[in-house]
């Protein structure tokens, strides 16, 4: 991949909790369109990795360039790369206040300055794709955990953004709603989304990755493509982690 | 006794929780429910009817025959502060010491319902805040006025601050065009001058008020529309101000301010809120502030992590997050049982005995009370105008549940 391809590049980045060094001089570049699954145990830091690129966490060292634009503290260019950055999160996250299309349309009205007419519009649209449109005018609580999830996604995607963060969508979802999200997810991947997705969900890896990175203990430790990463992980962490997670 | 209870628990409760099938009418948990109600609408009217007449009874032992004949009668004694109804010692009658009494009670509510408020929203947001000391600082605040007596409190203010440390109105303390002494707080007031031209002028006022209401829907509307926002209120706030400045002076001042002004012993012009007011005003504000600033914290709290991270991660700046997500769930959590400290409060009015305020429980159901004799009357009166206060109250906080179950569900 040529430097000029990569969407999000990531050199030498350090974070701190307090004392706790939770990511050790991580080194990442992502192309355009390209999909990557975080995998790794618990306490590993995909999470803060993540939360980095748009800056819900703020790292110490090292620089984090998201389409161009460095992350520093200066407000307009964060909201910047927030708008471009979706993220769904393992909790949804939705506003319990608001419908589900006022969810969507939040951010497209306040922040992109669309008209109510032209965002709800697109929202409506969007809500087609993840097949909810059904449900437009319900609160997220009245919806089930997989329903919820979808709306979160359209939500992001409202934005219309360029890279899709995912925060271990599927980990509060019951069995038979992983599936409905997991589909949701991998048409976007066909469409031509660049997408980091946090999960466990080693199918899902396998079907839509162009890279699988391992961590642990905040270093990335292996990263490969998902057939050289399950027949032949290299390092004996990997090896182990994999042994846990297919065994069950 | 025990056993009867529990036979009678168990005889009518029991079908409820194990749904057995009703074989004659006594079975029906319908019919029995309808017995029992009637039951007990029974024994409570005939506890009421049993008190009033052997009070009626007690009364006229004593020569006091229960009529409201003595309405009309002139009051004996004098009520010094009445800002709304003229009192004429020797004119006034007891049902119009009444009015007096009720609406001194209704003016430290609303003085107090509404400094409370914007103070405990103060509190509570310090409470909120990441600052340690202001943190702390609103911690202590709480702990401390929330957990005392009240009725310790407004004495502890009255007699212990204001009357111990106040200067005569000779060394007033000044806040702009207010003077607090030992006596009281002094205030300006508004002196109609032309009764016509000043309805004119707030008519004219109230015509803006409502013009900037439909511009603010017209606004919205443009904004669904075409996406493109205007500052609303910054606008219809200015064009109130300058319509209503400029046609006080083109209606030839149709009002004047009258300024409380340093005679030689005391004050002249302006208005005064006696130090009894100013004191259980003070206290009642104070008190339940706290209450309200621990409403705002938990309102605040309520709000999860994981909301602002989601706010945040769709591009809302601080200020459109605070507006569009914060604000309106924190406010659910505390708009009800702020509204209960506001009945709160006008309830606990009725402590200014300690400090001799003249509201309705003191020249109502304690003066009249005694001169006249009528308990009956004067304490079913009194009680039923706090009825209403309640009432009142939970009618607005029905409305808002309402409104909240339509849009949130
Ligand atoms: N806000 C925080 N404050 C302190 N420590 C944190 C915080 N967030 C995460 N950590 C720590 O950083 C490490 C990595 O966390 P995280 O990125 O959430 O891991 P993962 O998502 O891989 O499970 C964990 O040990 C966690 O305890
Ligand atoms: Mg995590």
């Amino acid at each position: 991949m040529t430097k000029s391809d990569s969407i999000i590049k990531i050199s030498k980045l350090n974070k701190w909790y307090g004392k706790f060094h939770a990511l050790k001089d991580i080194d990442l570049s992502v192309g355009r369109t390209e999909k990557i699954v975080i995998c790794g145990p618990s306490g590993s830091g995909k999470s803060t990795l993540i939360r980095c690129i748009n800056r819900l966490e703020v790292h110490q060292e090292g620089s984090i360039q998201v389409d161009g634009i460095e992350l520093t503290d200066d407000i307009k260019q964060i909201t910047e790369i927030r708008s471009d950055v979706g993220m769904v999160f393992q909790h949804f996250n939705l506003f319990p206040h608001l419908t589900v299309l006022e969810n969507c349309s939040l951010a497209p009205i306040w922040v992109r300055k669309k008209s109510k007419v032209e965002a709800e519009e697109m929202a409506m649209q969007l809500l087609e794709k993840v097949r909810i449109p059904d449900q437009a005018d319900k609160y997220p609580g009245q919806l089930s955990g997989g329903q919820q999830q979808r709306v979160a996604i359209a939500r992001a995607l409202c934005m219309q953004p360029r890279i899709m963060l995912f925060d271990e969508p599927t980990s509060a979802l019951d069995p038979e709603m992983i599936k409905e999200v997991l589909e949701t997810m991998i048409e976007l991947a066909d469409s031509g989304m660049t997408m980091i997705v946090v999960t466990h969900e080693m199918g899902f890896a396998n079907r839509v990755a162009d890279r699988i990175i391992f961590m642990d203990e905040g270093q990335i430790v292996e990263q490969n493509d998902p057939e050289s990463f399950f027949k032949n992980p290299e390092s004996d962490r990997t090896k182990l982690f994999l042994s846990q997670i297919l065994d069950h | 006794m025990v056993k009867g209870i529990i036979a009678f628990g168990q005889y009518f409760l029991l079908d409820k929780i194990v749904g057995r099938s009703p074989s004659n009418i006594y079975q029906n948990p319908k019919f029995r429910s309808a017995i029992i109600q009637a039951i007990l609408v029974f024994i409570v009217f005939y506890t009421f009817y049993s008190l009033y007449q052997t009070t009626v009874f007690n009364l006229e032992e004593r020569g006091i025959k229960t009529s409201t004949s003595f309405f009309d009668q002139v009051a004996p004694f004098k009520v010094g502060f009445s800002p709304f109804l003229n009192f004429e010692l020797g004119e006034t009658t007891y049902i119009e010491v009444f009015y007096i009494g009720v609406l001194n009670t209704l003016l430290v509510a609303v003085l107090g319902i509404i400094a409370a408020t914007l103070l405990g929203f103060f509190i509570g947001i310090l409470r909120s805040s990441n600052n340690w000391l202001a943190q702390k600082f609103a911690l202590i605040y709480v702990e401390i006025f929330r957990n005392m007596p009240l009725l310790l409190q407004i004495m502890f203010w009255n007699f212990a601050i204001f009357l111990a440390f106040l200067p005569p109105p000779k060394q007033s303390l000044e806040f702009g065009a207010f003077y607090l002494n030992g006596r009281g707080l002094q205030t300006p007031v508004p002196i109609v001058e032309n009764n016509f031209l000043f309805k004119v002028w707030l008519g004219i006022l109230i015509f803006s008020i409502i013009a900037s209401f439909i511009f603010r829907n017209w606004a919205k509307k443009r904004r669904d529309q075409t996406g493109k926002s205007l500052p609303v209120l910054g606008i219809s706030l200015s064009v109130i101000i300058i319509i209503g400045i400029s046609s006080f002076y083109i209606l030839g001042k149709p009002f004047a301010v009258d300024l409380p002004v340093l005679g030689k012993f005391n004050f002249k012009g302006g208005g005064q809120l006696p130090l009894p007011l100013f004191s259980l005003w003070f206290a009642l504000t104070v008190y339940t502030s706290a209450f309200i600033a621990e409403n705002v914290r938990a309102g605040i709290a309520s709000v999860s992590k994981g909301q602002i991270e989601a706010a945040r991660s769709i591009g809302l700046t601080r200020p459109q997050m605070v507006k569009l997500i914060i604000i309106p769930q924190a406010l659910r959590v505390i708009i009800p049982p702020t509204i209960s400290q506001y009945l709160n409060l006008t309830k606990n009015s009725s402590l200014a005995m300690a400090v001799g305020y003249e509201e309705v429980v003191a020249v109502w159901a304690n003066i009249s009370l005694n001169q006249t004799g009528q308990a009956l009357i004067i304490i079913a009166m009194t009680i039923i105008f706090f009825e209403i206060c309640s009432l009142f109250t939970s009618f607005i906080l029905n409305i808002y549940n309402r409104r909240i179950q339509i849009t949130e569900r």
